[in-house]
């Protein structure tokens, strides 16, 4: 029989309804593949006793000629969605004994389209992070390490890993700043940043809640399609969920792409990029060209000044999210001789270093007599960010980039120690999509001569997944990237 | 920015930093504030605020009861309640 874990959802999808597999011999496939390689240390909680209960419901659906789009597809879910019953920790000492009474919408549609969960995924702290460093439960080993252990990305680090170590078929993500799709980048997968407002935040522990946005992690474009149809939608508990329906994404996966506007933002092209970055960019271009597209170049002026400002912005809004954990509720509690004591001593050896860094700066940048200077303007510039975006939509109309401005770096790199702007540095290419709230996917467009991946990016205009869905498609076919280590 | 303000920011964070850490982390904080200095020189006279890409967009709903009788699974993962309660270090003298 052929390795199940290789397989993608639609083929898996197909495999299933033909009966030429079970959904319990699909999961238990995953299952062993997941305990073999725990040394990459992408789950931090394993469930396999109720995947395969799950597992034997699906393939009793599957009897009954009743199977949905993900009955019996085996996924890991990020552990930021709170999931009933089962851990929940956001990788973070401060409630490392979490278990959530509720389960968050999106993990709860994905339930009711039928998939079977895994396990919870390793991530940064709070998905603080570029590097999943900052994990109490500690790094994540990128499958594509060759000599030294290399970081899979951050903050979704352990989906992205385990997407790519045939660890799930699937996984969901969240990025605030980039962390579905630099992780992609550096695990050679696809992922996609849906538009704010198209999936639902609630139970999907808050870190910016302007910014947080659900997506998936997947082999294929077409993987990442069937899973946010699944995830997306509108949810009355998120006011931020937008009343839109949501297109069958599968529908536009044809790479027919003649006529369509692809623009190249000029700034992007910064002094000292990485010369096979930008080389594969330029051959990304090539190839939408060479299926018809229109090359067009834009302009995003203000897209220098978005890491500043999200540096800004999401650590206010992390500080204000963050004042709930104090020892009080939930989590874990070291006790005080007074309130504040306890609230003190329970934040200060609950939350880890990168985590303690963006509250104090947030708060910081909140507290008074600077919240104009800082936070305020910053939000100035944010109209600014995303005004240049409706202003080049205008001209093309979906825009590409590079994702990163390199490929993963080593676990414990130095110039990323040293100075935590470094680390932040990784967002330079991602972030500015965040501020504007636009949907975004990355997708693996070769390997560098270390024979690492890379990955490119496409960004469309709100609730227009469609024509990134579109163009993704087109250079999928054209790359053929295989994802062999 | 000077070791005071480190002191008070790290209190209203509700944190504790040991005194040998105090100066260490005022040196990054002027650092990454300089770095974020550079926003300085965008132009923004006349520019609204962006709080949100939706705020427009967000809908009311009705002040009701939805839900409720669900104290046990509120105080589930409670370090410490009593009688129902969540229970806190004894704030009145």
């Amino acid at each position: 029989m052929t390795d199940l874990t290789k397989l993608t959802i639609a083929q898996a999808r197909t495999g299933l309804d033909k009966k030429e597999f079970s959904a319990q011999e699909l999961t238990q496939a995953y299952i062993t593949n997941m305990e073999a390689k725990r040394n990459l240390n992408a789950y931090v909680c394993e469930t396999p006793d109720n995947a395969l209960k799950q597992a034997e419901a699906s393939q009793e659906a599957i009897n009954r000629g009743e199977a949905k789009d993900l009955t019996g597809i085996p996924l890991g879910i990020k552990d930021l969605f709170c999931t009933k019953g089962i851990p929940t920790t956001a990788c973070s000492g401060i409630i490392k004994n979490f278990v959530p009474p509720y389960e968050s919408t999106v993990s709860q549609n994905l339930l009711n389209a039928g998939a079977v969960f895994l396990g919870k995924l390793n991530m940064d702290e709070f998905a603080m992070g570029g590097s999943n460093e900052t994990s109490c439960f500690g790094p994540v080993i990128n499958p594509w390490s060759k000599d030294v252990p290399l970081t899979p990305g951050g903050s979704s680090g352990g989906s992205a890993a385990a997407v790519a170590a045939d660890m799930c078929m699937a996984a969901t993500g969240t990025d605030t700043g980039g962390s579905i799709r630099q992780p992609a980048s550096f695990c050679g997968v696809v992922g996609i940043k849906p538009t704010y407002g198209r999936c639902s935040r609630y139970g999907i522990m808050a870190f910016a809640s302007s910014l947080d946005q659900a997506g998936p992690i997947a082999k294929t474009v077409e993987d990442c399609a069937i899973m946010l149809k699944n995830m997306a939608g509108y949810d009355a508990k998120d006011s931020t969920s937008e009343n839109k329906e949501v297109p069958d994404f599968t529908k536009f996966l044809s790479g027919n792409i003649k006529g369509m506007k692809i623009g190249i933002p000029q700034e992007y092209r910064i002094d000292g990029l990485n010369d096979e970055v930008a080389a594969y960019w330029d051959k990304a271009t090539a190839m939408l060209k060479d299926r018809g597209a229109e090359i067009v170049n834009i302009s995003l002026p203000h897209s220098k000044y978005a890491l500043a400002t999200y540096y800004i912005i999401a650590p206010a809004e992390a500080s204000s999210n963050l004042a709930r954990y104090d020892g009080l509720r939930y989590g874990v509690r070291v006790d005080g001789n007074t309130l504040d004591e306890m609230y003190i001593n329970s934040r200060t050896a609950g939350f880890g270093a990168e985590v303690k860094r963006r509250i104090m700066i947030g708060t910081y940048v909140l507290s008074a007599g600077y919240y104009d200077a800082y936070f305020i303007k910053a939000q100035k510039v944010r109209r600014l960010i995303r005004n240049d975006f409706i202003e080049a939509f205008k001209k093309c109309d979906v825009i590409l980039t590079p994702t990163t401005t390199g490929a993963a770096f080593a676990i414990g790199d130095k110039t990323m120690k040293d100075n935590p702007i470094n680390m932040w540095l990784n967002d330079l290419f991602t972030v500015s999509i965040s501020l504007a709230g636009l949907p975004a996917m990355s997708l693996p467009i070769g390997l560098n001569s270390q024979g690492l991946p890379l990955g490119m990016q496409i960004i469309g205009q709100p609730f227009d997944e469609q024509r990134v869905f579109e163009a993704a498609s087109a250079l999928e076919k054209q790359v053929g990237f295989k994802g062999d280590k | 920015m000077d070791e005071q303000t480190v002191k008070k920011i790290t209190f209203l964070s509700r944190l504790k930093i040991d005194d040998d850490k105090v100066e260490s982390t005022k040196d990054e904080f002027v650092k990454i504030l300089s770095w974020v200095d550079q926003l300085k020189e965008v132009n923004t006279d006349g520019i609204e605020p962006l709080v949100s890409v939706n705020q427009n967009n967000i809908a009311l709903r009705k002040d009701e009861v939805t839900d409720g009788n669900k104290s046990a699974e509120v105080l589930a993962n409670a370090p410490m309640k009593e009688y129902g309660y969540f229970a806190v270090p004894k704030v009145v003298e």
